[in-house]
């Protein structure tokens, strides 16, 4: 093991109780990445692939590094997804259970402020996300829909790029709390 | 029990979590309910702010972009294009009329000639996920609007309303993979299913393999479903193909053509008849001639049934045959002697003879199309039998004359 991957491996600093959000950004960022994704596609087309609550339920449940704040976390803003959705109530809320459980378990084994480590983990996560709806879709609901793994890996590579500007904001968003 | 869920707590909560949502998928599949309350909470906690953006959008940065931004080169621009307006005014004022026709104008006179009644509404949002086929539109129960609503626009249908909240209603666009109406063919009276597929373009459904369907055939709404009055355009037919039972027809939607953004909601359809005449151009039509315009052709303007094409100058070159044979067509008895007609001239190169009527005469006309209209026109008065040419009436006089 090198030492820059010992690096990467060690606990991420930072972790402590006092360097959270404030509850009404707890609830607003994520009200906002809805609202992002709800509203501005409908100018920018393209914005339309930017998964933000997901990304916001990664970036939560890294910097907290606890499972079950992370766990809670991702199925509200899953709900909350799923209610402005067609699909019925849980979908995307049991995808995103899931990724802010690994998230946070995840981010005790890596530093998360790594920024080589964020891009990995966003991208990943974006996919893990993408699959595993196109699989309760196929399970659950008997949806026969398609996985385009070309263009979910693109997206991945994108909404990766978009997480390290965005993680940062939000770190200095905490800190300023 | 206490050991192993302090053991694995983060598992216990994890799987917890899982299977309560689970159960919740199961119960909704199952009982095909929704769980309305969380969803009118969330929708009307999110359209007014929605609303409210696209309110501020809409005038702020039209303020910004028109004042501050881009204040030189939009008066400039608008100066040339008021210019260019005009120039277009002479020269076409039907070219001139569709250029400017106005969206929202277009969907309040529809809304008016319209036989169903509608409602107007905007196009405030989509929904969540990537591959989302719905909108949310600003008008919902409290306007009157119902789940199963019809949803369309001057060009055609939209979509239909799968939720109506208080403040707004969920749309499932017709080119949701989950979306289907009853459609009939214009020209062929085909009856199918349109379905969604997820992209631009829609699928007809269920069209049997030994039907005709022909690309640019127009389909409209049949009314079989319930949901969308019969009469209404669904779209023009981009690709047919056949497949193992059935026909595969691709279809681009004339409703969403460059995105819809203002929408009429169907609260009482009613339906109407498919056109029979094809549409010239989708979403637009042909106005009347204004009062006290006449249809007689101009002077000198090349007239209808003039004798443009080859088929007609050898008509009327049959016909003269006959009558210089003293052969009146149609009332020989068969074994009689037929009219000779091997010395009549050829059609290329040799003009008609000189006694020929005067549309074929002196005057070389320029082939131009023939109106359908004026050749139809002229068939009651004709009473000579057919296959026997009559000369057009003349309306003009040549120049040269």
């Amino acid at each position: 093991m090198t030492e820059y991957t010992e690096h990467l491996l060690r606990k991420a600093p930072g972790k402590d109780t006092g360097n959270r959000f404030r509850f009404v950004w707890l609830v607003g960022i994520p009200l906002i990445a809805v609202l992002f994704q709800v509203y501005v596609p409908r100018f920018v087309g393209f914005l339309g692939y930017l998964e933000l609550p997901l990304l916001i339920t990664v970036h939560f449940a890294l910097s907290r590094g606890a499972p079950i704040p992370g766990l809670l976390y991702g199925m509200f803003i899953g709900l909350v997804q799923d209610s402005l959705s067609l699909k019925p109530y849980g979908m995307y809320g049991i995808v995103k259970t899931l990724v802010g459980y690994f998230a946070a378990s995840v981010s005790m084994r890596f530093d998360v402020q790594n920024p080589v480590v964020t891009f990995i983990l966003s991208f990943f996560f974006y996919f893990f996300h993408q699959f595993f709806y196109w699989v309760l879709e196929r399970a659950l609901l008997g949806e026969a829909v398609t996985f385009d793994l070309q263009q979910t890996l693109t997206f991945g590579l994108l909404n990766a790029a978009v997480a390290l500007p965005l993680f940062r904001i939000l770190d200095k968003l905490k800190m300023a709390n | 029990m206490d050991f192993f869920l302090s053991r694995y707590r983060h598992l216990t909560v994890l799987l917890i979590a899982i299977a309560a949502q689970l159960l919740l998928i199961a119960y909704q599949v199952k009982t095909n309910k929704d769980v309305p309350l969380i969803r009118v909470w969330a929708v009307t906690a999110v359209t007014p702010v929605e609303a409210g953006l696209e309110l501020v959008r809409r005038y702020t940065w039209g303020f910004v972009e028109d004042y501050f931004v881009l204040l030189g080169v939009r008066s400039q621009n608008e100066n040339l294009k008021q210019e260019n307006g005009q120039l277009k005014i002479e020269n076409n004022y039907l070219k001139n009329e569709l250029a400017t026709a106005d969206r929202a104008r277009a969907l309040s006179v529809f809304q008016a000639r319209s036989p169903s009644k509608t409602v107007a509404g905007r196009v405030i949002g989509n929904g969540t996920g990537a591959n989302s086929k719905v909108v949310f539109v600003d008008r919902g129960s409290t306007s009157g609007v119902e789940s199963g609503m019809a949803v369309v626009t001057p060009d055609g249908i939209v979509g239909k309303v799968v939720d109506a909240y208080p403040t707004a209603s969920l749309v499932m666009l017709i080119t949701d993979p989950t979306f289907a109406a009853g459609v009939l063919s214009q020209k062929n009276r085909v009856h199918g299913t349109l379905k969604g597929q997820g992209h631009a373009e829609c699928l007809i459904d269920y069209v049997q393999n030994e039907e005709r369907v022909d690309v640019g055939e127009w389909f409209y709404t049949s009314g079989d479903d319930r949901i969308f009055p019969k009469g209404f355009p669904v779209g023009q037919v981009a690709a047919v193909q056949n497949g193992k039972t059935f026909k595969e027809i691709y279809i681009t939607p004339s409703g969403m053509a460059g995105g819809a953004e203002e929408v009429l909601i169907v609260l009482q359809g009613v339906h109407q008849e498919v056109p029979a005449n094809e549409m010239a151009t989708p979403g637009y039509r042909i106005m009347p001639l204004p009062a006290g315009a006449t249809t007689e052709t101009p002077q000198g303007a090349p007239e209808p049934g003039a004798m443009g094409t080859d088929a007609d100058r050898l008509r009327a070159i049959y016909k003269q045959a006959g009558a210089d044979q003293k052969h009146v067509y149609g009332e020989g008895v068969p074994g009689s002697k037929p009219p000779d007609f091997t010395k009549i001239p050829s059609v290329h190169g040799v003009p008609p003879p000189a006694t020929a009527p005067p549309a074929v005469s002196k005057v070389a006309p320029k082939p131009v199309p023939q109106p359908k209209a004026a050749t139809q026109a002229s068939d009651p008065t004709d009473d000579e039998p057919p296959g026997v040419a009559k000369p057009a009436p003349r309306t003009a006089v040549p120049p040269n004359q």
